[in-house]
């Protein structure tokens, strides 16, 4: 439908240069994500997930770079902008939401504060329309009597609430792209369930575009359009998430997904992963997985490259598992 | 809830009618002011609202609820970290006061925890043979010239690399860590495990690998667990029974396949609603309303009622009994009564 996605990031590559070495935490990195879609960046801890996220809204600290790719996002070129065109980006046009809200969140600060601030630095308004805007998004993410709530400070509230703060303040500026790294890990299912709920109306009501960065495969599963499953710094496969989760192309993918106990006969040994992720630090040539990989052979001693094995599905491995889906016909 | 001794086996562990209060402690000048009427009163969390509970030998019991439900104070309690404010704890049929003397040692070794954090739950300054090897020296299960063979013994057993046995906790990665955890725990010889959320912090390829030891260990030494978790998932493929609770009452109990297949109290159906399935749709998240209210000030009558959505007039005013709703399945609701 839409010719151009809003974001596109091609071959981005983030390193830690750390007194041990070199640590390649992303590693030619691409994808793409549309206005009002929902793109899922799967991975373990050490992955590089977040690491990718903290890329594109230029959050890297030192001793860590980006050091090539490019991420294009409505035609800019972010890798190249300087600290003074960000500000007028980041936070107005690009959000993002942390994983910890009580990280995020100034304790000494109260809410209405907090939110205010984030409205007057992008946009010319006087504090009552910036302190009525602040409401409605209060209002947006389900926040019961909103005025009595502004005036509060973060410890006051419970998680799932703080955690509807931060999307909030997200929300606030009306961004293009969202970025929301794992803010549903810390919180209940019941709790989970309703910001999911909330997220999924609002993108779609206002076309916003959002990466939802998260290791858990069955809230990527309800949510996402498309999903990118990431493995020590690389991502390993691409698609439609009813692709990618119905017929996972690469080991990893599948292992993943077999992993998983409803999967699984109630009570038997599950099918698991051998091994552990390895680290980063001084990680060699060859595909990162070989060591846990059943299929693995003499050829994945080199890196493979990523290959399109059927429309929109993109798979890292010499060896897939299984054939592509064959692409859905009128 | 004890079944009377009818010639079986009484269960390996059981509450009854156990309660836990947290109560803040009052300074001086707030003891006064509460005395005239001025100040806040004491505030008293009702961690567990008179609890009973059984679990068989043998069997493994999921505990399932949201954070603040008690569920790990239950655990806690099951493992005599903690004192029930009242009610009565028995192991194998015998309260747990009677194993209180020197020769008890044994009985008082038989439970055994397994923390959530594999982080937090080691000491950093203690090299992996002294983490696990301490307690059975110290209980003198076993001889100290005998602790190394004794720990990699162990080691072997929840799938750790013996030479790695003079190691620190932070040369091991989360998944290792829970594996020494599992390790320590089994060190006494225990019979029974409280597991509190023990493979909550692991990334999924590695959930697996754990919870596949859990599998085994089970039958290799035939254990009994004390699952507790929020992850439904896990509860389910792991549990023979599973107790569901709800701010500090259990208010449903019945077999893993029962549960699942039919949900009696209307938290259990929001909370079986809510597991996010990787079984790939596309869905509409429908959420059910509120938050669990703080246990400070409990809501009257059914703790549920207010995020319910079939609560009557009856269940803001009286709390359901917890009763048996088909055979082996107990549920507290008032909606049983109407059927």
């Amino acid at each position: 439908m839409s010719a151009e996605p809003l974001l596109q990031v091609e071959g981005l590559r983030t390193h830690f240069f750390t007194k041990a070495g070199v640590v390649k935490a992303v590693d030619d990195v691409s994808f793409s994500v549309a206005r009002g879609k929902v793109m899922g960046l799967v991975g373990e801890s050490g992955s590089g997930k977040s690491m990718t996220g903290y890329s594109i809204v230029g959050l890297v600290d030192s001793p860590g770079r980006i050091v090539g790719g490019r991420i294009l996002f409505d035609g800019v070129d972010l890798a190249t902008l300087d600290p003074v065109a960000w500000r007028a980006i980041r936070g107005k046009r690009i959000a993002m939401i942390f994983q910890d809200p009580m990280m995020t969140l100034n304790p000494v600060l109260r809410v209405d504060t907090q939110i205010v601030e984030a409205v007057l630095a992008h946009a010319g308004v006087s504090r009552e329309s910036a302190l009525a805007r602040a409401r409605e998004a209060l209002v947006r993410v389900g926040i019961a009597s909103p005025d009595e709530r502004l005036r509060a400070y973060p410890h006051q509230f419970s998680g799932g609430m703080r955690q509807r703060v931060a999307i909030a303040i997200a929300l606030v500026n009306q961004p293009d792209l969202i970025i929301a790294d794992e803010p549903t890990t810390a919180l209940d299912v019941t709790i989970q369930g309703q910001i999911l709920f909330e997220m999924q109306k609002i993108c779609a009501e206002s076309r916003t575009a959002l990466i939802w960065i998260t290791h858990d495969l069955s809230v990527v599963a309800g949510l996402a359009d498309t999903v990118c499953v990431m493995y020590a710094g690389r991502v390993v496969e691409t698609g439609r998430v009813s692709e990618v989760l119905g017929q996972p192309l690469h080991p990893y993918t599948r292992g993943l997904i077999d992993s998983v106990p409803s999967r699984n006969r109630r009570g038997e040994p599950l099918r698991q992963i051998p091994g552990m992720t390895p680290s980063l630090l001084g990680m060699g040539e060859g595909c990162a997985f070989r060591e846990r990989c059943a299929a693995a052979s003499a050829a994945c001693a080199s890196s493979p490259d990523v290959a399109e094995l059927a429309r929109g599905r993109f798979v890292r491995c010499f060896h897939p598992v299984g054939e592509p889906m064959a692409a859905a016909s009128p | 809830m004890i079944s009377p001794v009818t010639g079986e086996q009484p269960p390996l562990v059981a509450l009854r009618d156990v309660s836990k209060r947290f109560a803040s402690r009052m300074d001086l000048a707030s003891r006064i002011a509460a005395r005239v009427g001025a100040g806040p009163a004491q505030q008293v969390v009702r961690a567990l609202d008179s609890v009973s509970l059984e679990v068989k030998q043998g069997e493994v019991l999921g505990l399932v609820g949201e954070s603040g439900c008690g569920k790990s104070t239950l655990g806690r309690i099951v493992a005599r970290i903690l004192e029930p404010t009242s009610g009565e704890r028995f192991w194998r049929g015998a309260p747990y006061s009677a194993f209180d003397g020197r020769s008890q040692r044994a009985e008082r070794l038989a439970i055994q925890m397994i923390f959530q954090d594999p982080f937090a739950s080691l000491n950093p300054r203690l090299r992996i043979v002294d983490v696990i090897g301490e307690a059975p020296v110290v209980h003198g299960l076993i001889g100290r010239e005998d602790r190394e063979a004794y720990v990699a013994d162990l080691m072997a057993r929840v799938g750790l690399d013996a030479s790695t046995a003079k190691r620190f906790p932070h040369q091991f990665s989360g998944g290792q860590r829970s594996r020494i955890g599992i390790a320590r725990a089994l060190a006494v010889q225990p019979q029974f495990l409280v597991c509190d959320e023990a493979v909550a912090a692991l990334d999924v390829s590695i959930q697996a690998q754990v919870l596949n030891l859990f599998i085994r260990l089970r039958e290799e030494l035939s254990l009994t667990y004390l699952f507790i978790s929020h992850d439904l998932g896990v509860v389910r493929h792991l549990s023979d029974r599973v107790a569901i609770m709800y701010l500090g009452r259990v208010v449903e109990l019945a077999t893993a396949g029962e549960v699942f297949a039919r949900p009696n109290h209307p938290y259990t159906q929001a909370l079986l609603a809510e597991i996010p399935t990787i079984e790939p749709r596309k869905r509409a998240f429908q959420p059910i309303r509120g938050e669990i209210p703080s246990p400070l000030s409990p809501p009257p009558g059914c703790h549920f009622h207010p995020r319910c959505p079939h609560s009557t007039e009856r269940c803001r005013r009286e709390q359901p009994a917890f009763r048996e709703v088909a055979p082996g399945h107990f549920s507290a609701c008032h909606l049983n009564d109407t059927k």
